[in-house]
């Protein structure tokens, strides 16, 4: 329906009177207050909020003194910190590809159909469906070096037993395979969905031609599926960007600092230490990376869109 | 009919003089109105471990003593520091009642005072039961209720020691004695380490943060004792706190299973319970668990014993929770009968008895008939009695404690690791020394 005031009743005087479109606004006008204020109160308000405090030395249970860009000038001096961004990004990167991979491959094998596929998809996603918090408290048990399963395992096919999350060289390479195990059934069934929806034409053609199947995957279905699976990297990547329950629960950021994210130092300095001034400054700067790669993966998208 | 002599005379007389005062106490007791608040309510935000299940277990009798109602709600420890204090700072905290864990948040509470005095509602007799009895608890206890200026604004409710646990089926089998010093420790801990069998001579707290606890332990034997000088100054680095990381360093590394690096206590537990560790150093409220047949190996095999002498001192940690009421609350009446009643002598007993923890009154602990009925062996009871002679707060009375714990704690993983402890201590000083004197400076 056109909802434009000259397809209104007498929608031809209203477009020609500027006076009686500002009557218009002036009448609906107030129907945007709700939503307006509801925006301003859950969106911008925090964010000015945030921002205010980004620039005062905060502590709960103390006075609050202003310091202008002290905290983000600490925070770029701070080795703690700067090496949560890497962590972070060493994490993204791990927890981001290799459900990707892993994810399209799989959506690939259920695209076909064999038996029992229906069932097969069902038991697939259902890591998908468990509440992080309780994933984790399952894998925490299973990691134990000395009674965890995986360790039993391992000794049962002649492998030494391995520290998992309890070894600073091992612990995020561990839990980006619970990262992976819980979130690659969200990239498969979006590029299955992707795949559910191409034509049949192209493959038709290609095979008349002759081309392989490796060809027609090459040139037919990876071009066509790019914008799915460029959506399914925009999620996984936000996502990966903002993990926190699942290493919480797991390591802490432990062993020592090892596994400590931008997320785990951000909350530690707002909850644990109270330090809520150099909490908000860490926002400030997380909100900033997370736009900017999202920017970036956006941009990519159309890219891929418009080729 | 005898006749009256001067003795039964003088005797007489001394029980008509005596009336009044029995009369009086007899009369306070019954004069004490526990139904002043009746309808009311009060609202309770406890820290959730045993003693907070027994509380509000049994919270029904007290309902039906003062006629009102509680709202008890539990929260897992860490979650529930951050939640009272965001609570208190935002001016409008959703209870009345809360309960603190000292050797955290005590001056954190105490400089914002955010809870009330509570030695004005002991001494206001319309307020507090004759049978209250101040003078029961624990002269430690009250002292780390007590803030610098005086103010108690904590009734203490439990205090929790470092004990020693042992498996006394493996230090039989190698004929190992219980050991007296840190030093027989690691000699009786290397000796009972034997990996091919999965049996470890000691388990101990390796979890950043956690970890700090175990190492002040050692500290506390030293000469120096405190990790901050009476002035506030950090003595981290110091001879004595190196050696207290040495001696963390080499039984975590010599005799503690493989990734206990990550370890907080409840994989030390774990490790205990399954009867792979002969030592287990921490706080006195895991004899329950340890002492459940249904989910522990060594039920029955437990032994109990003060932690080892140091060098120079012989202390145990000591830490402890307090129950405190809201500045901001509106029921501070029927807020401090709860108080009262939650930490009673009946309540105290209980968590005792069921092995919840060190109760802050003494008189649980003289309780003779409970104590033999209790299913805890009596070298358990004595251990308690022995440690609360010998303990020291195993934490600085400051306000960034969980940034110390959390430096400290990255320095003691990174012994486990192999760092050298006097360049890790070094490094985690000149790295807390500046957020502690900024604290300070904010006092």
């Amino acid at each position: 329906m056109d909802n434009s005031a000259a397809a209104l009743p007498g929608g031809t005087a209203v477009a020609a009177g500027g006076g009686r479109r500002r009557n218009y606004a002036r009448r609906y006008g107030w129907f945007i207050v709700p939503a307006g204020a509801v925006v301003l109160a859950v969106i911008l308000f925090p964010w000015a909020f945030t921002l205010f405090m980004s620039a005062h030395d905060w502590k709960i249970g103390g006075g609050r003194v202003y310091v202008g860009f002290e905290n983000y000038r600490k925070l770029f001096t701070d080795e703690r910190f700067l090496w949560s961004v890497v962590r972070t990004l060493y994490y993204t990167v791990l927890a981001v590809i290799l459900p990707m991979i892993f994810g399209t491959v799989a959506a690939l094998v259920f695209h076909r159909r064999f038996p029992l596929r229906g069932l097969a998809r069902t038991v697939f996603i259902l890591p998908m469906m468990a509440t992080p918090v309780a994933v984790a408290l399952v894998w925490t048990m299973m990691f134990h070096p000395q009674l965890g399963v995986l360790n039993w395992l391992l000794t049962q096919v002649g492998l030494p037993p391995s520290m998992w999350v309890y070894d600073a060289r091992t612990v995020i390479p561990t839990l980006v395979i619970v990262e992976v195990w819980h979130w690659t059934p969200l990239v498969m069934l979006i590029v299955l969905g992707g795949l559910a929806s191409l034509p049949v034409d192209p493959y038709e053609a290609a095979k008349i031609d002759g081309a392989s199947a490796w060809q027609a995957f090459r040139h037919i279905t990876l071009p066509l599926l790019m914008p799915f699976i460029v959506v399914a990297l925009i999620i996984r990547t936000i996502d990966a960007l903002k993990a926190f329950d699942t290493i919480y629960v797991i390591t802490q950021g432990g062993p020592g600092t090892s596994s400590e994210t931008i997320n785990i130092f951000l909350y530690l300095q707002g909850f644990a230490y109270y330090n809520m001034g150099y909490a908000s400054a860490v926002v400030v700067v997380f909100f900033a990376l997370i736009v900017s790669l999202a920017a970036l993966l956006l941009w990519t998208r159309n890219r891929v869109k418009d080729a | 009919m005898s006749e009256i002599t001067r003795r039964t005379a003088l005797r007489a007389a001394a029980g008509i003089l005596a009336v009044p005062a029995l009369v009086e106490r007899v009369g306070a007791q019954q004069a004490f109105d526990w139904k002043r608040f009746k309808g009311e309510k009060v609202e309770a935000s406890l820290t959730a471990n045993p003693r907070s299940s027994l509380l509000i277990k049994h919270q029904q009798e007290f309902e039906d003593l003062t006629g009102i109602r509680v709202g008890a709600e539990q929260i897992p420890e860490q979650q529930h520091r951050q939640k009272f204090a965001i609570e208190f700072a935002s001016g409008r905290p959703s209870f009345d009642v809360v309960g603190i864990s000292l050797h955290v948040n005590k001056r954190q509470v105490g400089r914002a005072k955010w809870c009330v005095d509570i030695k004005p509602l002991i001494q206001d007799a319309s307020l507090t039961a004759p049978d209250f009895d101040f003078a029961d608890f624990g002269k430690g206890a009250v002292a780390y209720s007590t803030q610098a200026d005086g103010r108690m604004d904590t009734l203490p409710e439990f205090t929790d020691y470092f004990i020693l646990y042992y498996n006394k089926d493996l230090l039989a089998a190698k004929n190992v004695a219980v050991p007296k010093t840190f030093e027989e420790l690691y000699t009786a801990a290397k000796a009972l380490t034997d990996p091919s069998k999965q049996q470890y001579g000691f388990v101990g707290r390796g979890l950043r943060n956690a970890n700090v606890v175990l190492w002040t332990s050692f500290l506390l034997g030293t000469q120096q004792r405190d990790t901050v000088s009476p002035d506030m100054k950090l003595l981290t680095d110091t001879p004595d706190a190196i050696w207290a990381g040495q001696m963390y360093q080499k039984l975590m590394r010599d005799c503690a299973p493989p990734g206990s690096i990550g370890f907080n206590w409840n994989e030390c537990q774990t490790t205990f319970m399954q009867g792979r560790a002969a030592f287990w150093i921490d706080g006195v409220g895991f004899a329950a668990p340890l002492e459940d047949k249904t989910r522990s190996r060594v039920a029955g095999k437990v032994g109990y014993a003060v932690v080892p002498a140091g060098p120079a001192h012989h202390h145990c940690c000591l830490f402890g929770t307090g129950l405190g009421i809201s500045e901001q609350s509106r029921n501070r009446g029927p807020a401090w009968y709860y108080v009262q009643w939650a930490v009673n002598k009946t309540n105290q007993l209980r968590f005792l008895t069921s092995g919840a923890g060190a109760p802050a009154r003494s008189s649980p602990f003289r309780n003779e008939e409970a104590i033999k009925a209790s299913s805890f062996p009596r070298e358990f009871f004595d251990t308690l009695v022995e440690s609360a002679n010998i303990a020291r707060p195993g934490l600085p009375e400051i306000v960034p404690v969980t940034e110390f714990r959390d430096t400290i704690g990255t320095a003691l993983t990174n012994m486990v690791g192999g760092a050298d402890p006097a360049a890790e201590l070094k490094r985690a000083t000149e790295a807390f020394r500046p957020v502690l004197e900024q604290s300070e400076r904010g006092t």
